[in-house]
């Protein structure tokens, strides 16, 4: 397969294998209300791709698209080049992974960790070793038998991810995962989801509002604007990985940060004009 | 984990240490009031018994009461068992659709409001056995509280969660085995702890309204036929056995969830 690299390379601008295309899709509710107007988004594989913007800019529902959770109501998707519907019979493999940890409180998190592999009907002995595999890729091996209410937000999320990885996926769809943690956690948790990526050159789709966020992590950044939701601009963060801490101390990081600022004002100066009569 | 590193509180400090004593003492000065009161004012036994007296006929009537209580029991039991596997049925029906939940809802606040003591006559022509036909009464005092929690609990699931299960394919099954069942448990046993009082109660009433004396008479029987007999020590001593069932079954449910829910839910942790 002719994978291209970009943890060495910049982001391609002749398209590599896309993993998601989506083509004209938009949402619009049946009481009218224009969720997201039509995109046209191509993610090559190996990117990592954030969505950034305000509330109700409708982000979230951009990666429900993806995932299959969300029908559009006109245009497509395409997850390597198929319906999302059709995804089950590909060898390609996707994981959403949601704003709140989303893990069962009577469970340990083992079997947290295990369900997709339960549901799927992995045989017991290989899932726990794979269990096992994830739980330490999140650095949680030691927390197998415990139940969620005796982790931290952070550790619940981890697990979380830990969930999402353990399906092996080459897909990951990530819904502001670390929107409800303290920024210290965020930090370590960003860091180590980039160290993720690299490892298992996975490619990820991110919705965040965080701009600083959106930088670290990003290759590139799709910005959104709300009322209606609709894709802005793009930009690439043609900086190299692996990006650490002191990334975000450094010039580029504030240009980048400050366009981004720039765009998101321009994007909701011309929503209050419009707005004015 | 955390009190084993406190120093010791006094014994009376402790808030599980209190929660038993408080009671107790309540009991024992109401306790004490009472036979005060009785030996005081000379009430005759057949007005108010002395509690020492009501102790004492528990002591002297013991086989008649012992096996009426064994009756009492058996019907209780019987029809709380059959309150919780119907109402779990129902309950599962409910949820396969809202549209059958709409349409049989109304029913089951119907069974709910009709007070047994009207429909008991009916059951105890129609079921010829008694023991049947106490049970089957006691078990509609006893079903609402389960149908309507766990029905609830059924449908009250983390709604995050449940897309996550859709987006993984997990079938109907997996929903509910996985899912629905774990999430309706609290709910489950917050009907149990309500029914389990129920079906005592509804025991109590299917005896009265059945009358049945003999050998399968309960302790409703006893109560009825001791007021007969003026028999008013006996009354009360029949009447402290059925509080006292009823307690026990309380503290029996409590527990059961405690064993079941202790781990994990928010109504079974600690406060600390």
């Amino acid at each position: 397969m002719n994978r291209i690299d970009p943890h060495t390379l910049a982001p391609p601008t002749t398209p590599a294998v896309p993993a998601v295309e989506v083509l004209s899709a938009e949402k619009t509710y049946p009481n009218g209300t224009q969720a997201l107007l039509p995109v046209d988004l191509s993610i090559a594989e190996g990117e990592f791709v954030t969505l950034l913007g305000p509330s109700g800019c409708g982000k979230s529902t951009l990666l429900k698209m993806v995932a299959g959770m969300l029908e559009p109501s006109d245009g497509r998707l395409l997850v390597w080049r198929k319906p999302v519907a059709q995804l089950h019979d590909c060898p390609h493999k996707m994981s959403f992974v949601f704003q709140s940890p989303t893990l069962m409180p009577w469970a340990s998190v083992q079997t947290n960790v295990r369900l997709p592999l339960d549901l799927a009907g992995v045989p017991r002995k290989e899932a726990d070793a794979r269990v096992t595999e994830s739980l330490a890729l999140v650095g949680l091996e030691k927390f197998a038998g415990a139940l969620p209410r005796a982790l931290s937000g952070g550790m619940q999320m981890r697990v979380s991810i830990a969930r999402g990885l353990v399906t092996q996926p080459d897909l990951l769809l990530m819904d502001e995962p670390f929107g409800a943690l303290d920024e210290i956690t965020r930090h370590k948790l960003d860091a180590d989801l980039l160290e993720l990526w690299r490892k298992k050159k996975l490619t990820v789709i991110f919705v965040t509002h965080s701009i600083h966020e959106a930088v670290f992590l990003s290759s590139r950044v799709v910005m959104m604007a709300a009322r209606p939701g609709r894709v802005v601009e793009q930009f690439q963060i043609d900086e190299p990985y692996p990006r650490q801490a002191d990334f975000m101390v450094t010039p580029e990081f504030a240009r980048h940060a400050k366009q981004l600022q720039d765009s998101l004002l321009r994007a909701s100066t011309t929503e209050e004009e419009e707005a004015a009569p | 984990m955390k009190t084993a590193t406190k120093p010791a509180a006094p014994l009376l400090g402790q808030p599980r240490v209190q929660r038993v004593l408080y009671p107790v003492l309540i009991g024992v000065v109401l306790v004490a009031l009472w036979q005060w009161m009785v030996v005081a004012m000379e009430l005759p036994p057949y007005l108010v018994p002395s509690p020492w007296l009501m102790v004492q006929t528990l002591a002297t009537d013991w086989a008649p009461l012992g096996s009426a209580l064994l009756v009492t029991l058996k019907i209780t039991v019987l029809s709380f068992a059959l309150a919780t596997v119907a109402g779990v049925l129902i309950s599962f029906l409910f949820v396969q659709s809202k549209r059958i939940e709409t349409a049989l809802f109304p029913y089951a606040v119907l069974l709910q409001v009709t007070p047994i003591v009207a429909v008991a006559p009916l059951i105890i022509i129609w079921v010829k056995n008694p023991v049947a036909a106490m049970t089957v009464c006691a078990a509609l005092v006893a079903l609402f509280p389960i149908i309507s929690n766990t029905t609830l609990g059924l449908r009250s699931i983390d709604p995050d969660l449940q897309s996550y299960f859709k987006l993984n394919r997990a079938t109907r099954w997996q929903q509910l085995v996985r899912l629905r069942i774990p999430s309706a448990l609290p709910y489950f046993f917050g009907g149990l702890r309500i029914s389990s009082g129920l079906a005592l109660i509804g025991a109590v009433v299917a005896e009265f309204v059945a009358g049945t004396g003999g050998s399968g008479a309960g302790l409703a029987y006893q109560i009825l036929q001791a007021g007969f007999q003026l028999n008013i020590p006996r009354m009360f001593a029949a009447l402290l056995l059925i509080s006292l069932t009823g307690v026990a079954l309380f503290v029996l449910m409590a527990w059961l969830t405690k064993v079941a829910l202790g781990s994990w839910h928010a109504s079974e942790l600690s406060q600390d």
